[in-house]
């Protein structure tokens, strides 16, 4: 599982990688999933839906995040605009 | 009389210089200061491009094929709404479709596809307060990206954290027709493609 961050001036960011099944990956991938989410990050996983539809879930903790995940998102909270 | 002229020559010759020194050295310093490459808060178009080619991969890995052609043909992606049917579902208590462009850096925007009628524009932003180049605003496609996973992932979330306008405030409503006129004359073309019949191009005249 792979952990991406968007990032102004950089595109996206590889952050932390590790396979979820190996606990010291784990146990990294989730202090780094908390890490972000106090940074004001929202973790994104896209998904393929039913009917093949492509979609995103929003992660609010890392048991959100399905195991056979390969990356979950992570960018700045939304804010109201313009 | 040759002497005379000469110092003539140099007293006009000092007179000038002392009128005209004053102005070339002030177009001197002006020509310097235009030349002078100075950062413009760090920014750096290299760098912007690079990072705008890696978000435009990352858009592409995560939306399906016709989302990603929309958005490299056209500019914007239509997402449509979670809470309505869609075009060939069947009647449910759903209400009517509604679909919502989505463009880099500008309000997303809802609307009836059936009709064109412009709905709302929902200002959104995803700032990045770390701004590690002075800057918070995510490349084009990132910002894309981040509201296409907002919309389908929690659609409810997005519309209730976004600043509510009625269509025309940021968005040009001719600009925003014109472009749901181009989306229907690119899936017919698209389609048509599909069937394998040749392109027909330019023969609806636009809105």
């Amino acid at each position: 599982m792979k952990f991406l961050r968007m990032k102004p001036g950089h595109g996206e960011i590889l952050i932390a990688e590790g396979d979820v099944d190996v606990r010291e990956d784990e146990e990294r991938l989730v202090e780094e999933f908390r890490r972000q989410l106090d940074a004001g990050m929202w973790a994104a996983v896209p998904v393929t839906g039913g009917a093949g539809r492509r979609e995103a879930l929003l992660a609010q903790q890392f048991d959100d995040v399905p195991r056979d995940a390969e990356r979950v998102i992570f960018f700045p909270r939304a804010a109201g605009g313009c | 009389m040759l002497l005379a002229l000469g110092a003539t020559a140099i007293v006009i010759l000092t007179l000038l210089g002392e009128v005209l020194a004053p102005r070339a050295q002030e177009l001197l310093a002006q020509h310097r200061a235009r030349r002078r490459l100075e950062p413009v808060d760090g920014y750096d178009p290299g760098r912007e491009r690079r990072a705008e080619a890696r978000a435009r991969m990352l858009l592409k890995s995560c939306v399906n094929d016709e989302e990603w052609a929309m958005y490299r043909d056209l500019g914007f992606i239509r997402v449509w709404g979670g809470h309505a049917r869609r075009p060939g579902e069947p009647t449910t208590a759903a209400g009517p479709a509604y679909a919502y462009l989505i463009y880099p850096h500008k309000p997303v925007l809802a609307y009836l596809p059936q009709t064109g009628r412009l709905l709302n524009e929902y200002c959104i932003a995803f700032p990045d307060e770390t701004r590690p180049y002075g800057s918070a605003r995510l490349p084009d496609s990132d910002d894309v990206l981040a509201k296409w996973m907002a919309l389908t992932a929690d659609e409810r979330r997005l519309v209730e954290t976004a600043n509510l306008h009625l269509p025309g405030r940021q968005l040009d409503p001719r600009h925003v027709k014109r472009d749901i006129w181009r989306l229907r004359q690119w899936e017919r073309e698209r389609a048509r493609a599909a069937c394998g019949e040749p392109q027909r191009g330019g023969r609806v005249s636009a809105p």
